[in-house]
């Protein structure tokens, strides 16, 4: 393979633009590739986050040619190398330098997340679920926290002002994953609706279309989740339900522990 | 010169390096003892390198064997090391291991299930029994992000992307450590009643590893420069399977797992040639021909196992002698076929993320066509010498588990072994430490001159001019590491490694790096090669002094274990700035440990 026109954006939070190189490319590569072949003989200091190498880890996210994806699961030969490759940070986190954004946000979101809460063992000590049941919250665990799905999401990604309201895609995932988690008895629904701008999303699945894990996030996680919220929120029995617990609580004291999900499924019917 | 002085302190009962799967279980179990827990990682927390573990965990629960049980494990891990291991990590290992899984589990971990609803587990190479709880073949991220959240949960503090340079000391005792925010460049002091080290292994010392750039043998260093012992370092796991081309990801892990579901070795002839490298330990418990090692799979008692599963080393030695021999494959490799002995839903089940790599990055499709593997440098069983149930370092005050610690592997690690690892001696440094936080009254001093003088040193090379580039420096060591130090060393190429060595270490430390403190990885790489250098010589000494062949290390001048060698650690120290390598008596098993191996 020939040199190859890298155009890479370059600059700090006060700003920056992009840059161009010629690099040489090999059989075989990827865009990571190159990125690194750029840092050791013309750019020694050209920050990038990267880690396996492997699509494993979700470190290497970046806009390629205006498409969000990973430097290191994309290859060479996916792109035309007549015209010049451009690889800019992800917009929707704030600039640290060059290819590095502050993801902060999602870790901060992370600590919201009411945590896993188990049901009790059976009498032999085991859980006992069925693969079938297993599978479905498995597909949300191959997240490997690319934040891509963030950063496309249209509800963050020119609104900084959502970002306190909004959880997004991959939070939305968490959040299913706990939602439908066989041993899971914690309720986050109304923290979903109330907290975490479930309904800001208008199910354009833009994050689905990015996820290098091809988790099917707008209809496996958002909209089940929207359907659950939508129950628990509405239904009359529910509502009822709540209505009393709330009359046998003395006023202002918290409740004892969370509902179980079995409890209010219960009730519900 | 005006004085450096460090405004950012942060005080700490326990402090963790590392945020893998051992530093996490540490911060938690830490944490758990009520202990002020600062947890240290120089990427984004949840990236660390245990997400690259496939294959699975290594308990025997006996969900899928009932014979399976405590013992067996021990022994199959003993037997593993060649006999070197520290035999009360290998008990507590073998023992504590399903306690950990099922704690995986209520902390929300989900692994694949037996058709009754319990732990599935899986076949591995060197296990008697299927005893690998995991998760498809991503179980490594299963097992990080489950810990992640719980450390979420219980508030565990992270400092993310936070460069540990040196541990500080005062008088022999560990007080903390230096570091540096990789995102401003600025210092920050740890100071801690207790510290513990889980920052993984070495690979990217050699050119062709699994690994990923954050295992530049920093805890090893870090240990070694504050006075701890390390052991074991001459023994380096190639794992046998790794991807050979195209040559950006040559290296890669092809996981064991490919083997354990029904994969087999062939070389460019066709043959199975695993027949031809069953060693004698072996040699009672594997199968004679193919027709028994297929029917083994699933006729555990009536069959014996198949020679594709034998411990990694073994594996990697005689994929390297076939294609020395002249029958690779194309692109110097041999050949794993899954796909002509098992149906395509099967493979796509069981193996998501290797058929997902191969179509990605190689264009190949495993459920058609065989994957070309070759040897890779994945694993490093020496480490800080550490009391198995405390996980305590010779130094007071550090504490070490998982990768950065010796002695659980002996000479050669079991596939599965690294997860179960993590989380058993995790917990335990995590709880030692705790321990030896509680018994300190006051938080100890820090000497201004000693981070004076480090953070200076650590600036340096922005203030030389023309020295050397540590891009260049690096790829350097890593060739000098591939060709004098790889999976079959002899004592010449030993020889020319320590001065080639010495020479690069001179030149890493002359490095110049332009630019600013902010994110700047050419500076993170200078700072890098300190202790990839210094662990890089640890490794060629130990294999210099090692004149035998066993696990890990095989010496083609010395091609036989030696029975008065399988007695000792090598253990490795720096005094005055010297290395040095002396032989030291393992500790003795038990007589009723000691049973279990003379069937």
């Amino acid at each position: 393979m020939a040199d190859v026109t890298m155009r890479v954006w370059r600059g700090t939070e006060d700003g920056g633009s992009f840059q161009e190189y010629q690099v040489h490319a090999e059989d075989g590569e990827v865009v990571l590739d190159l990125v690194h072949r750029l840092q050791a003989t013309q750019a020694n200091d050209l920050a990038v986050r990267w880690n396996c190498k492997a699509g494993k880890c979700g470190s290497c996210s970046a806009e390629i040619n205006g498409m969000p994806k990973l430097m290191c699961m994309t290859r060479m030969n996916t792109l035309d190398v007549s015209q010049p490759i451009t690889i800019a940070p992800m917009r929707t986190f704030p600039i640290i330098r060059d290819l590095v954004t502050d993801v902060s946000f999602n870790y901060e979101m992370a600590k919201q997340v009411p945590a896993f809460t188990p049901r009790a063992r059976e009498a032999d000590g085991t859980y006992r679920m069925d693969q079938k049941d297993v599978d479905r919250a498995q597909e949300f665990h191959k997240c490997i926290e690319c934040f891509l799905c963030q950063n496309v999401c249209h509800v963050i990604r020119d609104h900084e002002e959502n970002k306190g309201r909004y959880a997004g895609p991959r939070l939305f995932v968490r959040y299913a994953e706990l939602e439908m988690h066989p041993l899971d008895t914690n309720d986050r629904r109304q923290l979903l609706r109330k907290r975490m701008g479930l309904g800001m999303c208008n199910i354009t699945k833009c994050c689905t279309e990015v996820c290098p894990e091809e988790i099917h996030i707008t209809d496996n996680a958002i909209i089940p989740l929207k359907e659950r919220v939508v129950d628990a929120s509405y239904d009359p029995l529910v509502w009822l339900g709540r209505k009393i617990a709330r009359r046998i609580r003395p006023s202002g004291a918290p409740p004892a522990q969370a509902p179980g999900r079995a409890q209010t499924e219960s009730a519900a019917g | 010169m005006t004085t450096i002085t460090v405004d950012e302190v942060h005080d700490l009962d326990v402090l963790v390096i590392g945020a893998g799967g051992a530093g996490i279980r540490a911060a938690i179990a830490a944490k758990s003892e009520g202990a002020s827990t600062g947890l240290v990682c120089k990427s984004l927390f949840g990236k660390a390198h245990t997400v690259m573990a496939e294959g699975g965990i290594a308990a025997s629960m006996g969900n899928v064997y009932p014979e399976d049980n405590w013992r067996v494990h021990f022994r199959d891990t003993m037997r593993g090391g060649k006999m070197l291991n520290n035999w009360r990590m290998a008990q507590l290992h073998a023992q504590e291991a399903p306690d950990r899984v099922r704690e995986l589990e209520e902390w929300g971990a989900l692994f694949d299930r037996t058709p009754d609803g319990r732990i599935l587990q899986r076949d591995f190479g060197g296990h008697r029994y299927a005893r690998l709880a995991h998760v498809g073949d991503r179980t490594g991220l299963e097992l990080i992000r489950t810990l992640q959240n719980k450390a979420t949960s219980l508030d565990v503090r992270v400092f993310m992307e936070c460069t540990i340079l040196r541990l500080l000391t005062d008088a022999n005792r560990v007080v903390g450590a230096l570091g540096y925010w990789r995102e401003s460049g600025k210092f920050v002091v740890f100071r801690a009643k207790a510290t513990v080290l889980a920052t993984g292994g070495v690979g990217k010392a050699y050119k062709i590893t699994s690994n990923s750039w954050e295992y530049t043998g920093d805890g090893h260093s870090l240990a070694l420069w504050a006075g701890a012992d390390l052991i074991d370092m001459e023994f380096l796991q190639f794992h046998p399977t790794g991807m050979v081309w195209p040559p950006s990801v040559r290296g890669l892990l092809v996981t064991e797992g490919v083997r354990g579901d029904g994969g087999v070795l062939k070389n460019s002839d066709g043959k199975r040639f695993m027949f031809d490298y069953v060693p004698e330990m072996f040699r009672a418990e594997t199968a004679d021909t193919e027709e028994e090692a297929d029917r083994w799979y699933t006729d555990k008692v009536g069959a014996r196992r198949t020679p594709d599963l034998l411990p990694r080393d073994e594996v990697a030695r005689a994929i390297n002698s076939e294609i020395k021999a002249g029958r690779g494959s194309p692109h110097g490799g041999v050949f794993l076929d899954i796909a002509s002995r098992r149906d395509p839903e099967y493979i796509k089940r069981r193996l998501p993320s290797m058929y997902h790599q191969f179509k990605q990055l190689a264009g190949v499709d495993i459920t058609t066509e065989p994957m070309e593997v070759g040897p890779t440098c994945h694993y490093m069983m020496g480490g800080v010498r550490v009391d198995p149930d405390t996980g305590a370092s010779s130094l007071p005050g550090l504490f070490a588990a998982g990768e950065v610690a010796g002695g659980m592997h002996g000479s050669n690690r079991l596939g599965g072994n690294s997860l179960s690892d993590l989380v058993v001696f995790g917990r335990r440094a995590g709880l030692g430490a705790a321990a030896a936080a509680a018994a300190m009254s006051d938080m100890p001093s820090i000497d201004p001159a000693q981070v004076d003088s480090l953070a200076r040193e650590a600036l340096s090379v922005f203030d030389r001019s023309g020295g050397t580039n540590p891009y260049e420096v690096h790829r350097k060591l890593q060739e000098c590491m591939q060709s004098l130090v790889g999976i079959v060393r002899t004592g010449d190429e030993l020889e020319e490694a320590q001065g080639r060595l010495e020479e690069i270490q001179r030149e890493a430390s002359v490095a110049s790096v332009e630019g600013h403190l902010q994110y700047n990885p050419g500076w993170h790489l200078a700072m890098d090669l300190r202790s990839m250098t210094t662990v890089a010589r640890c490794i060629a000494m130990a294999a210099l002094v090692r004149k035998e062949s066993r696990g890990g290390h095989t010496r083609d001048d010395y091609p036989q274990p030696d029975p008065e060698l399988g007695k000792v650690n090598m253990v490795v120290r720096y005094n005055d700035g010297e290395l040095t390598v002396t032989p030291e008596p393992l500790p003795v098993m038990p007589d009723d440990l000691a049973e279990l191996f003379k069937s």
